[in-house]
């Protein structure tokens, strides 16, 4: 069985309220290490066996078509297995 | 004048929209997310909620819904098109507008009477106000700030694209203030204020919004 990992982020100049939030209460628990913080979507897509290249293709589709939205986001497709 | 306005699973503005129609004078026609049938209509408006609940992201999966087929056709040869709210999440996700909609920059959920100013009354669902009108419609989202790259700002302002602009305050961080905007065409409009719910004084702030649908039925019937 493998994992299909597919991380998604907002693009760097795409402002993340979301992030922002989670950096201004870390503070208020008293952690200091945060500079800034941004926030993502991790899918995790489970496949029987080991992924194939064609199959690989199929999800580098499927996360720019549908897991993410190219205008303001990125992603990662990798396997662990 | 027959006109469409879609039904997703979690829309929640339809009927206020089929009322809208019926109040500006038009034919209101129900249509449902799971045909592609646009039922002989001439116009199309995608109403405000949270289709499919808006997971994943606002529209995301609401772009995929067999009639969003239909519609980006109709769309591409000049039928008019209005998204409002969640629906002009969908028209973003759609590609048929460009940029996208994303979380509130106080990350508050916005409810509020907004003024807003007229930019842009080349449009089919604008045509019937001047520009610098003044307006006040409400506004209730999450997930309502318009962003995108420099280069689509820079084109959507050059070419007067930009069809509504906050007022007085930007209650979501959106840039350049915008609170709608056009495909280049101008068929297909997205707002993020509610016009259908500033239709007539007993239950709205104004009745500023019913131009938005008196606006395409002059338009249709000049056909």
């Amino acid at each position: 069985m493998a994992i299909i990992v597919v991380d998604v982020m907002l693009k760097p100049e795409i402002l993340d309220p979301q992030g922002q939030a989670v950096a201004s209460a870390l503070p208020r628990l008293g952690f200091s290490f945060a500079q800034s913080v941004r926030q993502g979507k991790r899918f995790e897509i489970m496949m029987e066996g080991e992924p194939t290249q064609s199959q690989l293709a199929q999800v580098e589709e499927a996360a720019e078509k549908l897991l993410s939205n190219p205008v303001i986001e990125t992603f990662v497709v990798r396997v662990e297995s | 004048m027959r006109i469409g306005v879609v039904t997703f699973p979690g829309s929640l503005d339809d009927s206020s929209a089929l009322r809208a129609i019926r109040l500006a004078g038009g034919t209101p026609v129900p249509l449902f997310h799971a045909s592609d049938d646009l039922k002989e209509v001439e116009a199309i408006v995608l109403p405000g909620g949270f289709s499919y609940g808006d997971y994943l992201r606002c529209g995301a999966i609401s772009r995929f819904a067999p009639i969003m087929s239909s519609i980006i056709v109709a769309a591409e040869h000049g039928f008019p098109v209005l998204g409002i709210c969640n629906g002009f999440q969908i028209l973003c996700e759609s590609h048929l507008l460009p940029g996208a909609l994303t979380r509130n920059q106080n990350l508050h959920f916005v409810c509020t009477d907004q003024a807003l100013i007229i930019e842009n009354t080349e449009t089919p669902w604008t045509n019937g106000y001047a520009k610098g009108d003044r307006l006040v419609i409400p506004i209730k989202n999450g997930e309502g700030s318009f962003q995108a790259s420099p280069e689509t700002l820079h084109e959507l302002e050059n070419e007067g694209r930009v069809v509504l602009r906050y007022a007085d305050k930007n209650p979501n961080g959106s840039q350049n203030d915008i609170a709608g905007i056009s495909n280049k065409r101008g068929n297909v409009v997205g707002v993020m204020p509610h016009p259908e719910q500033a239709i007539e004084s007993l239950t709205g702030p104004s009745e500023d919004g019913l131009i938005f649908f008196t606006s395409v039925l002059h338009t249709l019937v000049g056909r």
